[in-house]
């Protein structure tokens, strides 16, 4: 009996461990029939599930632009709730196929914990939250303050630095995920609370009286927030930041979701357009894509400016302006590579 | 069996086959075929980590320890900054474990000595009132409790700023020297004028050791004291001289080093001076006290009552009056029943104490298993340092208490 249990245990074991072999993350993708991507437990604007329990926002419309580019499905999407401390297992282990959730780029991410960032889908700064009523006006008045601040981000070790090196003292008070940092806050357990900017503006924009709330002037850090996947698989890298790199150029060429069906049934006076499109050449297909990939994608979400403006612009109650985030053309940084 | 034997024997021999069928050799095949899947099975275990490992590009490396951490922690018993070591933040989170599970363990058993007496008393309101305690934390996750606790001092609670103006919503308690903010407790602190070579820490050392010395001298106070006592019938009383000896070197060393009280002053955005007590610390210590109280209160309870009646009764014909026939006949009998789980329920609660997790106090599972692996990718040493922490903490744990339960344990010839 003994020897049965053990023998079939380690049958069982073997068994698993011959799945896990290498094969690509688009094949694994292409075989499950979905893309699996991990996203924030819950920040309104970039990715947390509506009324309908549907994932909505700006780091969901990108995974789903993967999946429509990947699947031709951008309802073939999985999201997998992560929190700043679980994001990178999550990744690491293949429970998730890219990781969409504000997740700032670094040197250490990118090579010590060998990840591959896939461009930057929002540039971004780490700022500071405070109630109107207590006055302060520069984060260089924070001296003594408690700080709310999230575990396993970027933002506790500028947090870290910014106070050390202007040599004022503050209490750092831990914290899991936006929801439980936004309870803590709202209940005056801690004066400051700091994060991106971005992720300022989207939990300000969920309080009853956002006005009463200021987010102070410096932003004391750089955060390039970008899809990021595992290094070791660069087919699969490529496909996502060349997704991206759709979305953003077809901004650049007025592509839009209306309007992308009707350029992409055939080819047009714009060779660019088509090549997105794949009506022409067969840019796609060299990644293992359809020819449509693209067109998909673009049709699924619409262009980078469309999702920008969907989710978080100025006309939803987060109102981030474009900023750095604009095109190139118009000041921004977004900048795609051509597509040739 | 026999017949067995005698063919096995009668062909001048051993044959295989007896491995399996020779009931003689059974059990050792078997035994020793399981050994060798264990050990297969690790060997694989342990490869197949590898390989992975090395696959995704990683191995394994603890020099990790030795980078600067970048991250500040804000329950600090030793000195910690963010540029500090990783191997010093895992230290800082290893003293808040210890602060929290030896906190946990002296509250609970006060907790749980006091409710399981109590729970065996007559008037039926407070056994009553004990019966809902011990079953309302036994069977209640202890994570609910800690959460429960947490929201409760940090939405309920006032804020510092309450404290402020000429009339503040909310004051101090105990002449302005205790202040219950939601931000957690702040009591005065002892603070020295003139501490042992500067340092607060080694001042505390020097106190703790003239306590503990005090305590071996009253020790042999007491045991001249039971000779005399066998030798002449006589009971001098010691206990002032007992009391001076452990209390009389430790005030007098308050007395040298200038100890006096700070108490916490509200300043600027926080109260200031004193000693902070986070709601997080508070959270988890009251409720792993609670909880883990009501299961020690039932080892109370099953302690005593295990001690029959006919013990006490045959005590008082001997004329030994009830206090004498609690601590010589009763507490040593129950105590050999209430020690053994007593060990496991410290044990619990230190391990328990790992559900910080839920309110943020950084304990080493936050520190070196949490923000330290997060930063630096870390997972598998980590947690195997994180895994041989508790171990080693555990082991000790009890270790030490097995000695202790040796001690009163029931010595039989
Ligand atoms: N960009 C930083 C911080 C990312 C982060 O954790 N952001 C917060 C607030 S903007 C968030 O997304 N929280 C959602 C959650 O708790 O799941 C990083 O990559 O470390």
């Amino acid at each position: 009996m003994k020897k049965t249990v053990l023998l079939g245990t380690v049958a069982g074991l073997a068994a698993g461990g011959a799945l896990a072999q290498n094969s690509s993350t688009l094949e694994q993708v292409r075989d499950r029939g979905n893309l699996i991507c991990g996203v924030t437990t819950g920040l309104t604007g970039f990715s947390a599930p509506d009324a309908n329990g549907e994932w909505q926002g700006f780091d969901v419309d990108l995974c789903r632009a993967i999946a429509a580019a990947t699947l031709g499905d951008p309802n073939a999407a999985d999201f997998v709730t992560t929190t700043g401390q679980t994001r990178f297992s999550a990744l690491a282990s293949g429970e998730i196929d890219v990781l969409t959730r504000n997740t700032t780029w670094t040197y250490s991410r990118d090579n010590d914990l060998d990840f591959e960032f896939a461009g930057v889908n929002y540039y971004d700064g780490q700022g500071f939250m405070v109630p109107a009523e207590l006055g302060v006006t520069s984060a260089l008045d924070l001296d003594g303050a408690t700080v709310c601040i999230q575990t396993g981000t970027t933002t506790e070790l500028n947090l870290a630095d910014f106070f050390r090196a202007n040599n004022i003292s503050y209490e750092p008070v831990p914290i899991e995920t936006n929801a439980e940092a936004q309870q803590q806050y709202l209940a005056g357990a801690c004066d400051v609370y700091t994060t991106d900017a971005s992720g300022l503006a989207a939990t300000r924009a969920t309080f009853e009286n956002a006005d009463e709330h200021v987010i102070l002037p410096e932003i004391i850090s750089k955060e390039p927030l970008g899809p990021a996947v595992r290094h070791g698989d660069p087919v699969w890298g490529d496909i996502v930041r060349w997704t991206l790199n759709a979305l953003v150029t077809a901004e650049e060429l007025g592509i839009t979701s209306a309007n992308v069906m009707d350029l992409a049934a055939e080819a047009g006076d714009n060779p660019e357009v088509n090549r997105l499109l794949g009506t022409e050449g067969e840019l796609p297909e060299m990644l293992g894509l359809e020819s449509d990939a693209f067109a998909n994608a673009i049709a699924a979400v619409g262009n980078y400016g469309e999702i920008f403006e969907r989710n978080i612009g100025e006309s939803t109650p987060i109102g981030l302006a474009r900023g750095l985030n604009a095109l190139y053309t118009e000041g921004g940084l977004q900048y795609a590579p051509p597509f040739r | 069996m026999t017949t067995i034997d005698h063919a096995g024997r009668g062909e001048g021999g051993f044959r295989l086959s007896q491995l399996l069928y020779d009931r003689r050799y059974r059990s050792l095949t078997i035994q020793a075929v399981a050994m060798i899947l264990l050990v297969l099975l690790v060997v694989w275990l342990v490869d197949n980590t590898v390989t992975n490992l090395s696959r995704q590009g990683k191995d394994i490396d603890f020099g990790f320890l030795g980078t600067v951490a970048g991250y500040d922690i804000n329950q600090t018993l030793i000195p910690y900054s963010s540029q500090d070591t990783h191997l010093r933040a895992a230290a800082v989170g290893i003293l808040n474990t210890l602060l929290v599970a030896f906190l946990g363990c002296i509250a609970a058993t006060i907790v749980g000595v006091l409710a399981g007496v109590a729970r065996l008393s007559r008037n039926w309101l407070i056994s009553g009132l004990m019966a809902v305690y011990v079953e309302g934390f036994r069977n209640v996750p202890l994570l609910l409790w800690i959460i429960v606790i947490f929201a409760v001092m940090s939405e309920g609670m006032p804020q510092p700023r309450a404290f402020r103006g000429d009339d503040p919503a909310a004051s101090m308690l105990l002449g302005d020297s205790v202040a219950i903010t939601n931000r957690g407790i702040y009591i005065p602190g002892v603070e020295f004028a003139a501490p042992l070579a500067g340092s607060t820490g080694w001042t505390w050392a020097l106190i703790l050791g003239a306590v503990l010395a005090g305590v071996l001298a009253a020790r042999v106070v007491k045991k001249r004291a039971d000779a005399r006592q066998e030798a002449t019938g006589e009971r001098p009383v010691t206990w002032p001289l007992r009391l001076a000896l452990i209390l009389g070197p430790a005030i007098a060393l308050l007395f040298v080093f200038g100890a006096g009280l700070n108490k916490p002053e509200l300043a600027g955005f926080n109260f200031q001076g004193g000693i902070h007590m986070r709601n997080s610390l508070i959270a988890l210590w009251f409720a792993l006290t609670l909880y883990t109280g009501a299961f020690i209160a039932e080892n109370v309870r099953a302690g005593i009552l295990s001690v029959s009646k006919g013990q006490s009764e045959a005590a008082f014909a001997l004329g030994l009056r009830p206090g004498r026939t609690m601590s010589l006949i009763i507490l040593p009998q129950a105590l050999r029943v209430i020690i053994p789980p007593l060990i496991s329920q410290y044990l619990n609660l230190t391990k328990n104490s790992s559900l910080a997790l839920a309110v943020g106090y950084m304990d080493v599972r936050s520190t070196l298993g949490g923000i330290t692996i997060n930063q630096t990718g870390r997972e598998l040493e980590g947690m195997l340092l994180l895994g041989l922490f508790y171990l080693v903490t555990s082991l000790t744990i009890s270790a030490l208490l097995n000695v202790y339960n040796g001690s009163v344990k029931l010595k039989e010839r």
